[in-house]
């Protein structure tokens, strides 16, 4: 993607116009970012409307890529994508900017939801809509593992990981702190991966191309 | 400050989605730290789901008003976002080496796996501390057919997950009052 806007910063009209574009980011975020209910993959169709239809900044293969790495980093997905858009339009002030952009809203709606929530916690209409709305939860987070396992479990070593993951979770949260765990996960992932190419070298040619994992609404 | 330490880290690990952070944040707030119970912790992660915004963000949000007030807020929040910023701008500086080095994809291949454990867990305490299978034949029923009608609302009709949620609220009214 060519970066117009970083290419002329030497021009002191292009460093208002810099400044003008990362105005123009941080509203952009602000406005798409309270809309994205209940998670944040909402926002990345929006996003590309406004981004790729309307405005021209990217083309849709970055935002593929942009979904794709932003899902491969820590952190919550919808942080990410703004960041490195951010990035991608306007170096690093582009990314704090959107950042603030993305945060503000949702910080600001979680404020007062939390507040609301304080005072009306011991209405018992409302400890009844949590009863199913907990449930509910667990719904969407047995929903966001099947998605998950779909990609993530491809092969025996994958669910052995997994399972493994889960009964030292289960039995030992409370000696090995979870962080941990992941980190084994990770080096089991690199060694197991070592081991089969070593021992098994695979055919590359008949691999299948890595897809993004597309989400129908981001969390 | 502790909080700001807890959420970064967390922000720092969690890789794979909003719900793999769930079981971290529970573990460090719950049973290590223990500024909330259970039972609050299940409705934060309710009403983080139906804020908008990542989840993620939402609970630490939360968790710093309960502990601190607004000044608690912007210190979770801050502790959350930063590790995205400092590892997103590393990483769309790399972008392009990234996305073919062997170990990095080996380690995601580990990492995905370990996290939909993780995502599990998370699932597991959740129905445990609902209570969900419980002597009350009326609630685990009842609750049954809300998780089913969520499950099939969210694979079948792909609904939203906000609408799922207001809807189940209403069910849960409507059940249990």
């Amino acid at each position: 993607m060519k970066n117009v806007f970083l290419s002329n910063f030497t021009n002191t009209k292009a460093k208002e116009s810099h400044i003008h574009q990362c105005l123009s980011i941080l509203f952009i975020f602000l406005k798409l970012s309270p809309v994205s209910f209940g998670g944040g993959f909402a926002l990345l169709p929006i996003l590309e409307k406004e981004l790729v239809t309307k405005r021209k900044w990217l083309s849709s293969s970055d935002i593929s890529d942009i979904f794709s790495l932003s899902q491969s980093a820590p952190g919550a997905i919808a942080l990410n994508s703004a960041i490195y858009i951010g990035y991608r339009l306007q170096g690093i002030l582009g990314a704090i900017f959107a950042l603030i952009g993305i945060c503000l809203p949702t910080i600001f709606i979680m404020i007062v939801l939390s507040i609301t929530f304080s005072y009306y916690q011991s209405s018992p209409k409302i400890e009844a809509a949590l009863q199913a709305i907990r449930t509910t939860v667990i719904a969407l987070i047995v929903f966001a593992a099947y998605r998950m396992g779909k990609e993530a479990i491809i092969d025996k070593s994958t669910a052995t990981i997994a399972v493994g993951t889960l009964i030292l979770l289960y039995f030992f949260s409370s000696y090995i702190h979870p962080m941990l765990i992941l980190l084994f996960g990770a080096i089991s992932g690199i060694i197991v991966m070592f081991i089969k190419n070593k021992y098994f070298p695979q055919k590359e040619a008949t691999k299948k191309e890595e897809t993004p994992i597309i989400y129908d609404y981001m969390i | 400050m502790i909080l700001f330490f807890i959420f970064f880290f967390i922000g720092l690990i969690s890789f794979g989605g909003g719900y793999a952070m769930i079981p971290l944040i529970q573990t460090e707030v719950v049973e290590r730290q223990q500024w909330i119970g259970m039972v609050d912790f299940s409705n934060l992660v309710a009403l983080a789901g139906v804020s908008p915004g990542p989840i993620g963000l939402n609970l630490a949000v939360a968790t710093g008003f309960i502990y601190n007030g607004l000044g608690g807020v912007i210190v979770a929040a801050l502790g959350m976002i930063l590790p995205s910023l400092i590892v997103m701008i590393i990483i769309a500086r790399m972008a392009n080496r990234l996305q073919h080095n062997k170990i990095w994809k080996y380690a995601l291949y580990g990492v995905r796996a370990t996290v939909t454990g993780f995502i599990l867990y998370s699932a597991i305490i959740f129905i445990k501390t609902n209570h969900m299978i419980s002597s009350n034949l009326y609630f685990t029923l009842t609750q049954l057919l809300i998780f089913l009608g969520s499950l099939f609302a969210l694979f079948y009709f792909k609904k939203h997950p906000l609408y799922v949620i207001i809807i189940s609220g209403l069910v849960g009214i409507t059940l249990y009052s």
